[in-house]
């Protein structure tokens, strides 16, 4: 599924990337495949949105966030 | 020797410059405020005197923006007049993951190196334990914790650098050379790279490196196509393969516990401050607070200003005899001068609130919450800093929209910011109201006065965002637009740092811009003084004769010699030429001089206006230049010059006008042609003539 189908609060594992190009730079700010991804919050005006990666923040606009596909982690640690 | 400071925003690495070099800059909790090259000398414990370079923060070599492209340049270039001898990535040891993956990309280059965990005052709070020696020992490198905002551990660094060996000793992170082996091969061969990872970068990078030829350039082009190099794929195997030693580096070395965001302060900060209604509420309030500062908070010390410069005025000319001289001081200088330094309190206000705003990490907020609604005008989420920072000068703002990635949007911020009234408006503004706005309350609550300098920063603002959609709707780009944004840790300021960043910003208008103001000054007092040979010394003659003499008293013809002499000096004949387009926007030949004297610098009209009359009334007074002004009588109708129509019409030609010579400067360095500024000066002069057209024959 992809990340912005999470509720905001849930985690996913991150499985892979729709768009190459963009792919590229999530992976240096640490969106790697098999990492644990959490859907923080949505800005106040619906976009974009704040998600938190190897223990810490970032925001990313919806588009952007819909190109990854995680699978959603049922139970949070 | 030569060390660079390298690492992510947000890690510290101004502070720690701050803390080697004893030099002072503005430190920032935004990510790529660190603009500019810094450097700095540091004295190590014995006695050596190293360079240090404060490199701009970057998540990787491959860079996103012009700030992080230096970084590539300066380090894959031994022949850079920057390039390091020994490199300190500068990590925050809470963060370590991402931020070991610049520093695996930066050993990789082969420049000796150390790695200084920052931050682990704040490790220790989360009870993340680093095992320094084996990390040292994994990595091959020095490996220092220290703590740049407590101080910590700074000497044992300064120690660290003295150790640090001539040559390279760091440990293979990955197999570089298994990405692309024929191709980096080439590149070293023809390019003459001697390491695999500047090959590979050069690869990928060369199409921005300033330091190749466009024959070298093309070449790795070919080379790339030879050997069938894609370079996304190829970068995802790297970064891949980079996390995967970190990963195994990490699990080796550190301990930590899971972190649930949402339960840190920063988490529950944010929960406040990002909420759909108190996120804007609170939004809102710091902009008023803000607002509420530069106006009324800066009212006392101004007017401190204000009066010390009417006494220096009186007091200078009890000294120095009249004439030619004392009309020089201080019609001339002084009250140029004066003009200059009242802007002092306002100044340092915003600026100490920026540098607030951005050490605390709200500024990043700032643009989450404001993305939405900026992206429609075609602008950037990170435009509203630029933007922001327009409220005070747009001259620095212009450079900080550097940090947008996407060059089309970066582009309209720039060519939009100067149109935000810039506290050089402010003069103006306050001035012009203070004519023809009564200082009357609005249902006993609001200021009249305040409400209209409220009405032209909205005006601004507006301007703004039209313009910026109308440039969206132009300008083509196939480039994508891309908002990946860390959120950082909130921090307390550093009320040091935003101490020195209002010294410094106000140390830079002064000796900046006041230099250009001043100047300008005695310009203008001897085009106001001096005219074409023969036609002052008619002027006496004629008001010489019994005609004048019989009628009027002394003061009056004295008052008519200096008024005529004005119309006839150099600058009068100046404005004069250009009446006949002005006066369709209700300005007389006087605006019309203050409008030529403040193409330099908006300010100088306050100060224009000041020499202008204090010429034309030769009578010793200190009365200040709204009182001359309100006295101002057109020359051909008798009727006051200054009316409402006049006085708005004259607000909205400033509020839109470029006026501004440094910001003309400023787009020029920083879009590399002269096709933007003229673009930008040619817009705004049209659109604050027309403006100015139709305010002005409305309200008439």
């Amino acid at each position: 599924m992809k990340l912005t189908a999470l509720k905001p609060g849930k985690s996913g594992i991150i499985k892979d990337f729709t768009d190459l190009n963009l792919s590229v730079k999530l992976m240096e700010m640490g969106c790697l495949p098999g990492e644990r991804i959490t859907f923080e919050r949505v800005a106040p005006l619906g976009d974009p949105i704040a998600i938190s990666v190897s223990g810490y923040q970032l925001s990313l606009r919806k588009e952007e966030a819909a190109t990854i596909i995680v699978e959603e982690l049922i139970k949070t640690v | 020797m030569k060390i660079a400071l390298v690492g992510n925003p947000n890690t510290g690495k101004s502070t720690l410059f701050n803390s080697l070099t004893g030099l002072n800059q503005k430190i920032g909790n935004f990510p790529g405020i660190t603009v500019d090259k810094k450097t700095g000398h540091c004295k190590l414990s014995n006695g050596q005197q190293v360079e240090v370079i404060d490199l701009p923060g970057c998540y990787s070599l491959y860079p996103k923006s012009k700030d992080e492209a230096i970084v590539l340049e300066v380090l894959t270039n031994p022949k850079n007049s920057s390039y390091p001898d020994l490199i300190v990535v500068v990590v925050d040891a809470t963060n370590l993951k991402r931020n070991l993956l610049l520093f695996t990309q930066v050993a990789d280059l082969k420049i000796p190196v150390i790695l200084a965990l920052n931050m682990t005052d704040a490790a220790r709070k989360e009870k993340i334990v680093v095992d320094i020696d084996k990390m040292s020992q994994k990595l091959g490198v020095q490996v220092v914790p220290i703590s740049a905002r407590k101080n910590e551990n700074i000497e044992l660094l300064k120690q660290s650098i003295a150790d640090a060996p001539a040559i390279a000793l760091q440990k293979e992170s990955i197999a570089v050379n298994g990405i692309a082996p024929e191709l980096i091969a080439q590149i070293k061969n023809d390019i003459k790279v001697k390491q695999d990872y500047v090959a590979l970068l050069l690869a990928h990078q060369h199409e921005i490196l300033d330091y190749l030829t466009d024959d070298e350039s093309n070449h790795i082009e070919s080379l790339e196509q030879v050997n069938a190099f894609h370079s996304e794929k190829s970068q995802t195997r790297e970064t891949i393969e980079r996390y995967d030693f970190i990963s195994r580096v990490l699990n080796d070395t550190v301990t930590q516990l899971p972190k649930n965001i949402a339960d840190t302060p920063t988490g529950k900060i944010d929960k406040f401050l990002t909420h759909k209604v108190w996120g804007f509420v609170s939004f809102i309030a710091i902009l008023l607070l803000i607002f509420q500062a530069i106006f009324a908070w800066a009212e006392y010390p101004m007017g401190l200003i204000e009066n010390f410069f009417a006494w220096l005025d009186e007091w200078g000319r009890h000294y120095v005899p009249e004439g030619v001289l004392a009309d020089l001081i201080f019609d001339g200088i002084l009250a140029g001068l004066g003009g200059v330094l009242v802007f002092i309190p306002q100044i340092a206000i915003l600026f100490g609130f920026i540098a607030i705003l951005e050490d605390t990490g709200y500024m990043a907020r700032i643009t989450f919450l404001m993305d939405r609604i900026m992206r429609k005008v075609g602008l950037n989420g990170k435009s509203v800093v630029p933007m922001i920072g327009g409220l005070a000068c747009a001259v620095p703002s212009i450079m900080a929209a550097r940090n947008i990635e996407s060059w089309k949007d970066r582009i309209i911020t720039i060519m939009v910011t100067p149109l935000i009234s810039c506290a050089a408006r402010l003069p103006v503004y306050t001035l012009l109201i203070s004519l023809v706005v009564p200082n009357d309350k609005l249902w006993g609550f609001f200021n009249l006065q305040g409400l209209a300098l409220m009405a032209m920063y909205l005006i601004g603002t507006i301007g703004a965002v039209v313009v910026a959609w109308v440039m969206k709707k132009i300008i083509k780009s196939k480039e994508r637009s891309y908002f990946i944004l860390e959120l950082p840790v909130y921090r307390t300021p550093r009320w040091r740092s935003v101490f020195l960043t209002m010294y410094e910003k106000v140390k830079t208008f002064v000796l900046q811009v006041g230099k250009v103001i001043i100047a300008m000054s005695i310009v203008l007092w001897v085009l106001a003084t001096y005219g074409p040979p023969g036609r002052m010394d008619a002027i006496e003659e004629k008001y010489q004769s019994a005609t004048y003499s019989d009628k009027f008293a002394p003061e009056e013809i004295e008052y008519m010699v200096s008024s005529e002499k004005l119309e006839n000096s150099y600058v009068g004949i100046l404005g004069r030429t250009i009446e006949p387009v002005i006066r369709p926007l209700g300005f007389d030949w006087k605006i019309g001089i203050a409008l030529i004297t403040s193409f330099a610098a908006r300010e100088v009209f306050v100060g224009t206006m000041a020499t202008i009359y204090s010429v034309a009334e030769p009578e010793e007074d200190t009365s200040t230049i709204r009182q001359k002004m309100l006295n101002a009588r057109d020359t051909i109708t008798g009727e006051p010059v200054y009316t409402v129509a006049t006085a708005f019409s004259l607000m909205i030609f400033y509020a839109f006008a470029m006026q501004c010579i440094s910001t003309v400067a400023v787009v020029y360095r920083e879009t590399k042609s002269w096709k933007w500024p003229v673009i930008q000066l040619s817009y705004m002069t049209a659109l604050a003539y027309f403006a100015s057209l139709i305010v002005y024959q409305v309200l008439k």
